[in-house]
């Protein structure tokens, strides 16, 4: 184990934290916050395959020739799909938000224990 | 040709962003609905187009390797050109259906504005050349189906879309994962760039293949990760829960699984028996389960898991062989696992249309309160007839050709019991649908069946089309088998890796 394999074990440990919440947890909005922490853990891993220590922002301005851009700066592409990823998990939350409330309505319970007609 | 590829994806996506805007009319649900038969007609045409056209790689934007850019790139292989006319017929066929079916909702205009984002997501699963836009596909028409199952808003259906939302986001996450450590291996995207640049064998690349796999089965519904399937299937309105079962599941998990296990990371002994496992384990659990259910719709899902099976564990056997360079008995799995994979895309929208259509008529799908719909709906009785005949594979509807080729390429490759055991779901399998036809057709009509009268034409018609393929797939096979070997060809020869090398990618 070095230093440079620890965030990834971090950002591991934190996409457990989030599968411990979806599968544990019997409350819906703590079910959601769940799946929160897991798209989070999974952007923070994605996020540090780019890493590079005292590495550039990726931004190459006129002065900058491409292979010192290329030897100084951070991998963009990881933070180009993080970007994409966040908008997809915004979309996915805003769903099971709206989702959590219309089951408020039906069942007037969080409760997962409680909301159960399917079955079988 | 070559320039109208991207409109197999832009023609859904416009199609839906143009519908919600129609909601605000006083003749907005008939515009929609004239809308909706327009697209899937085109993209019927588009895609009958390209299943005889050349294999295409096309780069979006120009931005082409040649250039020095990183562009997005869609590839047209003889398998994603089958894939496409599937979901162009299912999505037709679904179609056609809605258009009488929905009339009962309120909000058609929405729900066409989310079917046509599905088949967007599912066209562009299907066209995607790198990993990430598959993805980004993937979710596309997987947030479309959970709003989808949750179209009706009753507290059953709003249950059943929640569960299959937490389950399909664990499976995105794996799968973004999985994308994390392969593009970490090989600084790469592009599926055939990460074939070409993939280093040996190590332990973060087993990681990525095991992350995949999780992902892909929770989409595909393989057990033990079918539990959301019995539940989101039937909730949907029938129309959807025919496109869901139909051709989401394969596009999402089967396809997706195959373009990245054969066309990407190499193939290895351990997958190929996971897939085996899993598909025979799928195959055994979901019959069983299927055979004590007395809610139609949940029956059927069932036995989508069930079918399923049959098809990875095809594709599990294919693996196996190319290892082994047994390529004539590859090429012979993978054609019995593409073939059933149209199959079970044609009976089963059938049989969900079919449960569809006895719903609107008698307002139940529950087995024990059906009965006798022969007298009172012949067509839709008829079609049930048919397509439950074809899924338990009785000669000579497609479903029998299909497991039989399945059978004997699995006996060739040396798994007897596999056989065996292919054999005994097929006959369990019979024996739930000839329950399904004891207490539906047959009989005398019960008393929610006593009033119902034949559903609509269009409705009719989307069956009717969906029977005839039943009987004519399997008779007509010979004619049009090409389709399905160049597919499984392309498969063994990693023809959508060669495709983006040979045009510098």
């Amino acid at each position: 184990m070095n230093l440079q394999t620890l965030p990834f074990l971090l950002a591991m440990i934190v996409v457990a934290v989030g599968l411990y919440a979806v599968v544990c947890k019997k409350n819906l909005i703590k079910i959601i916050v769940g799946i929160i922490i897991l798209d989070y853990g999974a952007n923070l891993f994605l996020m540090l395959t780019g890493y590079r220590e005292n590495g550039l922002a990726p931004i190459r301005t006129a002065n900058m020739n491409a292979d010192n851009f290329l030897n100084s700066s951070v991998d963009p592409v990881p933070q180009a799909l993080i970007l994409t990823s966040i908008v997809i998990g915004l979309g996915t939350v805003a769903l099971m938000t709206a989702l959590a409330i219309r089951i408020y309505e039906k069942y007037e319970t969080f409760d997962i224990s409680e909301i159960k007609q399917l079955k079988g | 040709m070559i320039n109208i590829l991207p409109l197999l994806v832009a023609i859904p996506l416009g199609a839906a962003f143009l519908l919600p805007l129609l909601e605000k009319f006083p003749a907005g649900p008939r515009l929609s609905r004239t809308l909706a038969v327009i697209t899937s007609a085109a993209l019927m045409a588009l895609s009958l187009l390209f299943l005889t056209a050349d294999n295409i790689t096309y780069w979006m934007g120009g931005w082409t390797p040649d250039s020095g850019a990183l562009g997005i790139c869609l590839v047209l292989d003889h398998l994603s050109a089958f894939m496409l006319a599937l979901v162009a017929l299912v999505t037709l066929v679904a179609t056609l259906f809605s258009l009488s079916y929905m009339k009962r909702y309120t909000a058609e205009p929405l729900y066409y504005c989310l079917f046509f984002l599905m088949v967007t997501g599912m066209n562009g699963v299907i066209l995607a050349g790198d990993i990430f836009n598959l993805y980004v596909f993937l979710e596309v028409a997987a947030i479309a189906s959970y709003s989808l199952v949750a179209f009706g808003c009753g507290s059953e259906e709003l249950e059943a879309s929640f569960k299959y939302l937490v389950l399909g986001t664990v499976g995105s996450v794996f799968i973004l994962l999985g994308i994390a450590i392969v593009y970490n291996q090989t600084g790469q995207l592009n599926l055939a760039a990460i074939a070409n640049t993939l280093p040996q064998q190590n332990a973060a690349l087993s990681m990525a293949a095991a992350f995949f796999l999780v992902g892909f089965s929770l989409k595909a519904a393989m057990v033990p990760f079918h539990a959301w399937l019995p539940d989101a299937h039937p909730s949907a309105p029938a129309p959807i829960s025919a496109m869901l079962s139909g051709i989401l599941i394969k596009v999402l998990g089967i396809y997706a699984l195959v373009r990245v296990f054969f066309d990407t990371l190499e193939m290895s002994q351990q997958f190929a028996y996971i897939l085996i496992t899993l598909g025979a384990v799928s195959m055994v659990i979901g019959v069983f389960l299927a055979v004590g259910q007395w809610d139609f719709k949940r029956l059927l899902a069932y036995h989508s898991i069930s079918q399923m099976g049959y098809v990875v564990l095809a594709f599990g056997v294919a693996g196996e062989m190319l290892l082994t360079q047994k390529f004539n008995i590859a090429s012979l799995a993978l054609l019995g696992g593409l073939f059933h994979l149209f199959n079970h895309a044609v009976f089963k929208s059938l049989l969900f249309l079919c449960s569809g259509a006895a719903e609107y008529a008698t307002g139940t799908r529950l087995l024990k309160k059906l009965g006798g719909l022969k007298h009172r709906m012949p067509v839709t009785s008829s079609c049930l007839r048919i397509a439950a005949l074809s899924i338990s594979g009785v000669p000579p509807f497609n479903g029998f050709w299909s497991k039989l080729i399945i059978i004997i390429a699995t006996i060739q490759a040396g798994h007897l019991w596999l056989g065996a055991m292919t054999v005994l779901v097929s006959f369990m399998t019979l024996l739930s649908f000839i329950k399904v036809q004891r207490y539906i057709v047959d009989g005398d009509p019960s008393v929610s069946v006593s009033s119902a009268k034949e559903v609509p034409f269009s409705m009719c018609l989307a069956m009717v089309i969906l029977a005839i393929i039943c009987i004519g797939a399997g008779i007509l096979l010979p004619l049009y088998q090409k389709i399905f070997s160049d597919g499984a060809q392309s498969v063994i020869t990693e023809q959508f890796t060669q495709l983006v090398r040979l045009a510098g990618g």
